[in-house]
């Protein structure tokens, strides 16, 4: 084979890769958005808040310890232990929970029946308190985040495809990143297990009831703020995933919150309410913008792939304007 | 009548509680929030404990007591530009906004409001030319010299020669990271290297096309201009591709503790530049906590004292303190205005006995400004990451730029600016 053929499928490869870490992201947002209608602004934020506290209970940092040291005059900053990454996990995921909790019961609770532009509001200003809390919380600096997922190019696989070029050819085998493909798993389980939750548990069938129709929902007994608190939960849980990965590639720190930019092309493309669309949405932008960086980019000075995946997302919503996996609306006068 | 008392009540409290205009005033533009609010704290916290150091231990400068307003740009240059219509009324003294896109702005607007600006080691490289930029300086090195330092050690590693060489300059897609191209482009004619651009749009979370090509193409050297995620993002990268540490430089703002510690041991061995020295080995140090940390004075918890950004910033001030100095010394007079800064700046001679007496020898290159220069003599170190130690070291001794290929630059970029702003030569 050609080496610039070989170099195509290693692009698409790793584009892919980086579509599964879009999806990820874009995940928490459809779960919200196909149970209660609301555009989650704070997803992003959530992922950051999400890997902070991760890091936090992990190195045993003292939550709050700026706040308490300009109070009282301490000096203090770490607890003596370290937690394992499980344990932290774990508790993170409790967190996350009582996140849900906190926002069902300050927030969602008193803006039912309100317009959807209201609630996605509210999510705004979620968005904001969560950075400053999250600071507050935790401090500002960059945090290393080691949960064990080993990183770096697969030597294995580059060893494997090193000999596919024809003679001759000037081909150093593919690369592929291990997070990456833990990131792939991790979704493919992740995916697995919230479709068997939706369609096999009692919690999971009512929260398709309330996708479904929110009256009606409520007509059998279905009590609307437990969902509401069960998919923030879930929607918190799938936050730490992508906050898990993404921290693990640059380190934990407040840009941590705008890989919620990666996901809003995603989400056009394979619709707000649908599981699969946020994947196979994710597939074709990570890709899509990789393809055309690396092919197209170092024609036109490059850095193509932020505006890219806009472009992509608006070429497929002008043939599908509900997403590829999205419901059609209609609606009779 | 109830109506003209509540005016002049009004007014009088307006009075009573208006800042005394008599502080030496200096704004610190700085960005404590957004995606660059990791590198912008230590800075500011820098800049604003020097400021506080010089009134507890000092009492001031020359007697005056030093009032420094913190305005929040987030980076964002609108931002930038409104801190500074907001402070200048208030006596501001000197602005450094730590932002290339800021310093643009401001460079026209502080020129017409007699302000200097000092945009130490980034902004309009072509400021250091002060025929041109009566207002504006940019010691002690600015990035076409980086451009030529990093050039420099490359040279060095291959045994004096880049002859067939490829480098590749990894940048932040703006104002800032595209500010060394037309220097490493007349380099790489004058050293016969290839060039290879690759810029990184913002933040910069993502940038697998750009190491996939880096790994295509196996560059001999990568340059980095890179800001905030975008260093750590890379450095992991370039360790993930397995490319050489050592071969791998950055500007000396993709040179913090911030840029490597994420990506732990793998960044071992990465290297960048320096425009002063790392660690907190130096006796100002000292004072700074004696004065102002232990004090609870600090502008933070003081957990970053001695780090490169905390440095930087601290650097950035100590040359705001010395060229108000200067001004005061050639004016005879405590209470210096924004004109009287900017003759102290330019008249800001930067010595080993200079740094001594602050307690920082050996701590940043000297150099002397002149009328003509404003940006110093050019000077960098190469610095290195030791990832076991968790320390930056310096490897090489300050280097100077080639400026045989950057004074003609500089020379035609200002004259390009003095033509399009009708700007007639001085200093002659």
């Amino acid at each position: 084979m050609s080496a610039d053929f070989l170099y195509t499928i290693e692009v698409i490869l790793n584009g892919l890769m980086a579509g599964v870490l879009y999806a990820l992201v874009a995940l928490g947002f459809v779960l919200i958005f196909k149970a209660s209608g609301i555009f989650n602004y704070a997803q992003g934020v959530m992922a950051l808040f999400a890997a902070l506290t991760l890091v936090g209970l992990q190195e045993g940092r003292v939550p709050f310890a700026h706040l308490i040291n300009a109070t009282f005059g301490t000096h203090v900053h770490n607890f003596d232990w370290t937690l394992p990454a499980v344990a932290a996990i774990a508790l993170t995921v409790v967190v996350m929970v009582l996140f849900a909790i906190c926002v069902e019961k300050l927030i969602l609770k008193h803006l039912v029946n309100q317009e959807p532009i209201i609630l996605f509001m509210a999510t705004i200003g979620l968005a904001y308190f969560m950075e400053g809390f999250g600071d507050l919380m935790w401090g500002s600096d960059v945090k290393k985040l080691n949960v064990g997922i080993p990183q770096g190019g697969s030597l294995w696989f580059e060893d494997l495809t090193i000999g596919w070029a024809a003679e001759g050819e000037k081909f150093y085998g593919m690369y592929i990143d291990i997070l990456d493909v833990w990131a792939a798993v991790i979704a493919l389980v992740l995916v697995l297990v919230l479709t068997i939750f939706s369609q096999y548990t009692k919690s999971g069938r009512a929260l398709r009831a309330v996708a479904d129709d929110h009256q009606a929902a409520l007509s059998v007994g279905i009590s609307l703020r437990m969902i509401w608190v069960l998919v923030w939960s879930i929607s918190g849980f799938v936050a730490l995933v992508a906050g898990m990965m993404w921290g693990a590639k640059s380190g934990v720190q407040f840009s941590l919150s705008l890989i919620a930019l990666k996901a809003l092309p995603v989400l056009m493309l394979g619709g707000f309410t649908s599981i699969p669309g946020a994947i196979v949405g994710g597939l074709i932008i990570g890709a899509g913008e990789k393809l055309f960086e690396f092919f197209i980019g170092p024609l036109i000075g490059g850095a193509t792939e932020n505006w890219f995946a806009y472009v992509l997302a608006l070429l497929f919503l002008v043939f599908r304007p509900q997403g590829l996996f999205g419901e059609k609306i209609i609606e009779r006068v | 009548m109830i109506y003209k008392k509540t005016i002049l009540s009004a007014i009088a409290v307006i009075f009573l509680v208006s800042p005394v205009f008599a502080d030496l005033v200096f704004p610190s533009l700085s960005y404590r929030t957004g995606p660059y609010g990791p590198n912008g704290i230590p800075f500011a916290d820098g800049y604003a404990d020097y400021f506080t150091l010089m009134n507890e231990r000092d009492g001031g400068i020359g007697g005056e007591k030093v009032r420094m307003i913190e305005c929040e740009t987030g980076y964002n240059t609108e931002k930038g530009v409104e801190c500074y219509e907001s402070t200048k009324g208030e006596g501001a003294l000197l602005y450094q906004p730590l932002s290339t896109g800021i310093t643009y702005q401001l460079i026209p607007k502080a020129s017409a409001d007699n302000i200097p600006v000092l945009s130490s080691g980034y902004g309009r490289t072509s400021a250091k030319n002060g025929k041109i930029f009566k207002w504006i300086f940019n010691f002690p090195g600015t990035y076409w010299d980086a451009a030529s330092i990093a050039t420099k050690h490359a040279i060095e590693m291959s045994g004096g020669s880049l002859d067939g060489k490829k480098v590749a300059l990894v940048y932040h897609n703006s104002g800032y990271g595209k500010e060394p191209i037309r220097t490493l482009e007349e380099l790489s004619k004058k050293h016969k290297f290839e060039l290879m651009l690759l810029p990184v749009d913002h933040p910069g979370q993502e940038q697998k096309s750009q190491w996939l090509q880096i790994r295509r193409e196996r560059p001999d050297y990568i340059f980095m201009w890179g800001w905030g995620v975008m260093n750590s993002v890379a450095i992991q990268e370039a360790a993930n591709i397995r490319f050489p540490m050592e071969n791998f430089i950055g500007v000396w703002w993709s040179g913090s503790e911030n840029d490597v510690i994420p990506a732990g041991d793998a960044a071992h061995g990465y290297k960048s530049l320096a425009m002063h020295a790392p660690g907190d080995n130096f006796p100002v140090y000292d004072d700074m906590r004696k004065y102002v940390i232990d004090k609870g004075l600090g502008a933070g918890d003081g957990s970053n004292v001695g780090t490169v950004l905390y440095s930087r910033g601290m650097y950035a001030a100590i040359l705001a303190v010395e060229g108000a100095k200067s001004a005061q010394a050639i004016h005879g007079v405590s209470k210096i205005t924004p004109s009287m800064m900017r003759d102290g700046l330019e008249a800001l001679d930067i010595t080993e006995e200079k740094l001594a007496s602050i307690g920082l020898a050996g701590f940043a290159p000297t150099f002397k400004a002149t009328c003509e220069n404003h940006g110093g003599t050019g000077s960098a170190a190469v610095q290195q990451w030791d990832a076991k130690k968790g320390t930056w070291s310096f490897i090489t001794d300050y280097m100077t730029s080639d400026q045989s290929v950057i004074q003609p630059l500089i020379d035609a970029d200002s004259a390009q600016f003095a033509a399009e702003n009708n700007i007639k030569e001085r200093c002659n």
